[in-house]
């Protein structure tokens, strides 16, 4: 129990994917404009990234390893995400229309983002048994979605602030960024 | 030579049975479109600008094909030609595209309207109307520091030097960005067919609306009085004309002429009221 509840802790703050692993970056300034929007992302994230690393470690245990094709898994995940996301946006798009007018467009971006590939082939690099993976991965997306929804808060705060013109948009995201980042880096050696 | 074989057989097998489950949830799963959304999607200019308030050219596209109740002509950069053409499409009948304009529901120049303190913070309406509500005595009134100017697309508006923004009506679409850049709601797109108009937003009661502008509207209601066909409504101590019975109905404007602080007036900028009687105004 302990050991998962570290692993938790950790994915979602010490090692948070965004902040201290630096993935998932395009949509983390994509996103943040507005907190609404970010919130939606989030937990888009979150549940691809669960249901995708539980397929793929499903897929990496019970097919790969038994070969001895391990060295197949980043090719394996590409394409097992992208049908998956596919999948999920057919359902959804039919079971929940509300659901999808919330999440419909992100889902969309998701299917090649970095962030959903990295967090399955980590977990089974580490060797993490089922339980373990799907705990990172649940860990993992919140961390993103945390990351997400904190700097959404900042931005729209950010637009009453006087910023010098060369700095206004992007330039000032990629400095507040930076100092989250920094933050985060304080958490380091926690776990 | 077995690995290669093996990966041959994995990455075709994987590829295969997520086809089959893709083709398979695209058949179950299956949307029924009616085909005439993408037929009226592609009459619309596709600029997603939302002037028709909905979220893009195909939602308004959806909607209008599906909701019997939504009208063909909410197109406004489309103008008449496409309003025809989606009528045509859906069926509906066919309604002019109400041409608008942005007007400005406040007449407050620094002269007018007094000030409840001094703000030197970021030059922003927004960010001045944090502070106590802007430092304007009047707090639905304008706050000037020209939101709408820098968010008009057409640079159809400019800041006056009495601290009110103006609009040029001869590059003004109507378009709307103006109005959601407003955070005090002072802007409003109103028709250009409208005969009269209200040049205020004060919401506060008269005495208190008197005191700190000398142009607001007291919620008095005597243009309301003097209105034969019902179209002026006082609400929230403001008179609101409904433009519509207005440019309907009314050929003799007369709600304006005893409004005590002529907060009421004729729309005199917009080009079909020119050609209506304006003896009252005498």
């Amino acid at each position: 129990m302990k050991e998962y509840l570290a692993l938790f802790i950790g994915s979602v703050i010490v090692n948070n994917f965004v902040l201290t692993r630096f993935l998932g970056l395009c949509i983390f300034f994509g996103v943040s404009k507005s907190l609404n929007a970010s919130l939606g992302m989030g937990m888009a994230v979150t549940s691809v990234i669960t249901l995708s690393s539980i397929l793929a470690w499903l897929v990496y245990n019970c097919i790969l390893l038994p070969l001895g094709l391990t060295f197949l898994k980043t090719i394996v995940f590409v394409v097992l995400i992208a049908s998956f996301v596919q999948l999920l946006e057919l359902i959804i798009k039919k079971q929940a229309p509300a659901l999808y007018n919330m999440w419909g467009i992100y889902l969309v971006l998701i299917a090649t983002n970095c962030i959903v590939l990295s967090v399955p082939i980590l977990s089974v690099e580490s060797n993490y048994g089922f339980g373990m993976s799907t705990v990172f991965a649940i860990g993992s997306g919140l961390g993103f979605a945390l990351a997400l929804v904190l700097m959404a808060s900042l931005r729209e705060k950010l637009v009453y602030a006087d910023v010098p013109k060369a700095l206004e948009g992007s330039g000032v995201a990629f400095i507040v960024a930076g100092m989250l980042s920094l933050a985060f880096l304080g958490f380091s050696g926690m776990i | 030579m077995y690995t290669a074989i093996m990966i041959l057989v994995v990455m075709a097998g994987i590829g295969t049975v997520f086809g089959f489950i893709l083709a398979f949830a695209n058949k179950k799963f299956s949307m029924e479109v009616n085909p005439l959304i993408h037929i009226v999607e592609d009459v619309l200019p596709k600029g997603q600008c939302g002037a028709c308030g909905y979220a893009g050219c195909m939602a308004y596209a959806e909607a209008v094909v599906l909701n019997q109740e939504v009208p063909p002509n909410l197109c406004v950069p489309g103008k008449d030609v496409v309003a025809k053409a989606v009528a045509e499409l859906t069926g509906k009948a066919a309604e002019k595209v109400e041409p608008r304009v942005a007007h400005i529901r406040c007449r407050g120049t620094v002269d007018k309207a007094t000030s409840s303190y001094e703000y030197k913070g970021i030059e922003d309406c927004a960010a001045a109307s944090l502070v106590q509500g802007g430092p304007k005595g009047c707090k639905n009134g304008c706050v000037g520091f020209g939101n709408c100017v820098g968010s008009c697309p057409f640079g159809a508006m400019s800041m006056g030097d009495k601290g009110l923004p103006i609009v040029d009506m001869k590059k003004c679409t109507g378009c709307g960005a103006c109005e959601a850049a407003c955070p005090k709601k002072v802007i409003q797109m109103i028709s250009m067919n409208a005969h009269v108009k209200v040049d205020c937003n004060s919401k506060d009661k008269g005495a208190v609306a008197r005191k700190v502008c000398t142009v607001a509207c007291i919620g008095c209601g005597i243009c309301a009085k003097n209105c034969s066909y019902g179209a002026i409504e006082i609400k929230d101590n403001l008179a609101v004309v409904d433009h519509k019975i207005c440019a309907e109905k009314c050929s003799e404007a007369t709600c304006f002429a005893k409004c005590p602080t002529k907060a009421i007036g004729v729309a005199h900028q917009l080009k079909v009221s020119e050609s209506i009687n304006l003896k009252a105004t005498v």
